[in-house]
């Protein structure tokens, strides 16, 4: 129930080759993450799953069965859009009640189906509102539940959390990775929000230019991205990439270590630097420090460490964190 | 944030924007105090429109010369009629303009080339026709064949055309001066004209479009197409489409989705272009004085009874005028707002 396989899948607008042979494998209620840059082809890749864009090669098969041809309706798969869609003329009842409306059940048995959606999300007190009414996190959860209604066999998120303010996200971000514990459906969530990505996924898959960088777990991209650009993505803030002296010190083109893993001194170090921009978040200070050749690397130091603008420090990397990389930027075991 | 102005300058702009509005209402006013006297208290107006007596005998006299009735119920069944066929034709086209538009031409030929094939078949055509000395007697198909050569290039063109190109030229058929068309289109509707004729094999020389609604209503919902299809495509524009795709995704078949979802959602937009739709029907002159004559003269007509060449008589033609616009007049008062809206809403984007 809920495997989605992508065999060979490709797709182009004309001219203009968006993805490019893409083999993925979703399991059994798994949360799979599509992350990756804009213009990635996530969307897309998504779209192509939904049915709402058809394919210009491959297969696509939901549970064993084919479903390249299928129509939307007919895939059992339920979206969350990035907008919410949802329907301004109807009722928050009438929205989700509306899949089931479609699929022509008894209306009591609809009525049964609305009313324990609404209880699940907490949206009883609304059902009688406009979306217009609403605010951004109540639409987002009648765009939920008209998904979760149906029961489908896998539920498809294009960026749902994109709209809502910062709070919000990570409210709702609790919330959805809850229902994927409850409802233990599979899941496909588009995301460019690597935090997103990390917190919910059991699978991340990695998109550039339409084309699958990597697909593990979230520590496995963390912990051992296979190339540059999965390193520089999975982490925030991002990877500092050395070229140069320590990198060839390194028999490597280049290096990474994230700003985590570099230990600060104001005596003694690998890098001598001096620090620019100091980010005090409280929980952390982020030092972006101008070191001598090296370029600006961003420095990570626990709690408030009182260093500041302009002072002089020295920066060692931790030496099992250093990721190496060759001239194509592939990791280097 | 609206720019701070100095007060002069506010002064200025308001007494210009009320002598504007002033200027352009005043001969609705006349029209309509001028209805109110008689007839040659109404020669004599300008200077002494309080002094005279006010009286309601033209409203009188124009109903008893001429029946106000069945005017009035020409002109609503022109105008309903032409809306909602124009409606059938117009929902569609907006569709598929709106939600599949297409952005190259089908035919992607560059503009010399086109005129090349157009000119040359007008040109053949030309040298056929004048071969056989512009008589067309006994040889019909010899003129369909050469109406076929005629239309083909340009029927071509238009049909391959890309969304933007084929809205603005529809919209470019109505930058033609009625005049032009009025001839071919009286040969067309009338009986023993084009049309209309003993063709030996079929005589249809019984039927007659002239002064008929059959005639009438599709040709005042040709001319007021291209309005209301651009105006429809502006409204389904608004539409996201992910709500459709929703729809969809929702299990809605392709009808479901436009009775459903589109329409419910468009109906603001259907609306207001139907007011102007009725409006513009109202209002047209040109093509309701010239094919019409009794049977299907609408209040156009009815008002341009009252200048003959017998002279024009002010007080009733301005009571005619004034029995004419009340009714479209009051409609446009109650609808003003979706009219605003209707005109402006593809400005702004």
């Amino acid at each position: 129930m809920g495997s989605i396989i992508l065999e060979n899948v490709t797709k182009s607008f004309g001219e203009h080759h968006v993805i490019h042979g893409v083999n993925l494998n979703v399991g059994d209620g798994e949360f799979v993450v599509f992350v990756g840059p804009s213009g990635c082809g996530k969307s897309t890749l998504l779209r192509l799953i939904a049915g709402l864009e058809d394919i210009s090669s491959g297969k696509i098969s939901i549970d064993g069965e084919d479903v390249t041809d299928a129509p939307p309706s007919k895939r059992g798969l339920a979206m969350v859009f990035q907008s919410y869609a949802l329907y301004p003329h109807m009722t928050v009842r009438d929205n989700i009640a509306f899949p089931l409306k479609m699929a022509k059940m008894d209306p009591a048995e609809i009525d049964k189906k609305v009313n324990e959606a609404a209880r699940v999300l907490n949206l009883a007190q609304y059902l009688d509102r406009r979306p217009r009414q609403l605010s951004g996190g109540q639409r987002q959860r009648v765009a939920i539940g008209r998904a979760i209604v149906r029961s489908p066999t896998a539920f498809l998120f294009d960026e749902p959390l994109s709209n809502l303010d910062a709070a919000l996200r990570v409210g709702m971000r609790l919330e959805i990775g809850e229902l994927h514990k409850r409802l233990a459906k599979t899941m496909v969530y588009v995301t460019h929000d690597q935090v997103e990505a990390m917190t919910l996924a059991d699978k991340i898959v990695v998109l550039n230019a339409g084309r699958i960088e990597q697909v593990g777990s979230p520590l496995e991209l963390y912990k051992t991205p296979t190339n540059q650009f999965v390193a520089g993505f999975i982490g925030s803030p991002k990877m500092n990439f050395i070229t140069g002296a320590p990198a060839a010190n390194r028999q490597a083109a280049s290096i990474g270590v994230r700003p985590e893993h570099i230990r600060i001194s104001r005596d003694t170090g690998e890098w001598a630097g001096t620090v620019g921009v100091a980010e005090h978040l409280g929980s952390d200070t982020f030092l972006h420090v101008q070191a001598a050749g090296l370029g600006t690397l961003t420095v990570r130091g626990e709690g408030e460490i009182g260093i500041g603008y302009g002072d002089q420090i020295f920066l060692t990397p931790e030496p099992d964190k250093v990721h190496r990389f060759d001239a194509n930027g592939i990791t280097m075991r | 944030m609206a720019r701070k102005q100095s007060s002069g300058r506010t002064l200025v702009v308001t007494i210009v924007a009320w002598s504007v509005g002033i200027l352009m209402f005043f001969p609705i006013f006349w029209t309509a105090v001028a209805a109110f006297k008689t007839e040659s208290d109404a020669y004599t107006l300008p200077q002494n429109w309080l002094t005279t007596p006010w009286t309601l005998e033209n409203f009188g006299i124009v109903q008893e010369r001429s029946n106000y009735l069945r005017y009035i119920f020409n002109t609503i069944v022109i105008a309903f009629l032409s809306t909602l066929l124009g409606l059938v034709f117009a929902v569609p086209a907006a569709w598929s303009m709106a939600f599949s538009p297409v952005s190259k031409p089908s035919i992607d030929w560059g503009g010399w080339r086109w005129l090349a094939a157009i000119l040359g078949a007008a040109a053949i055509a030309g040298v056929i026709l004048y071969s056989v000395n512009w008589d067309l007697t006994g040889r019909p198909l010899l003129g369909i064949a050469m109406l076929i050569l005629f239309m083909a290039p340009i029927t071509l063109w238009v049909f391959s055309r890309n969304t933007t190109d084929a809205l603005l030229w529809m919209l470019s058929t109505k930058m033609m001066p009625p005049a032009g068309a009025l001839i071919p289109i009286y040969l067309l509707f009338n009986r023993n004209g084009l049309i209309f004729k003993d063709w030996g094999w079929a005589n249809l020389s019984d039927w007659n479009l002239i002064d008929s609604f059959w005639g009438m209503v599709p040709l005042m919902m040709l001319l007021n197409l291209p309005i209301i299809i651009w105006m429809l495509y502006t409204y389904f524009k608004e539409i996201p489409v992910e709500i459709l795709e929703a729809a969809r995704m929702d299990g809605a078949s392709v009808w479901a989705e436009l009775t459903k979802i589109l329409t419910p959602m468009a109906i603001p937009g259907i609306v207001s272009t139907c007011l102007l739709n009725l409006i513009l029907a109202w209002n047209e002159a040109f093509w309701s004085l010239n094919l019409t004559n009794k049977y299907a003269a609408p209040l156009s007509f009815f008002i341009s009874e009252y200048s003959s060449p017998e002279g024009q008589f002010w007080a009733k033609l301005s009571a005619a005028s004034v029995m004419a616009i009340v009714p479209i007049l009051i409609v446009g008062w109650f609808s003003q707002r979706q009219l605003v809206r209707g005109l402006t809403f593809g400005a702004v984007k």
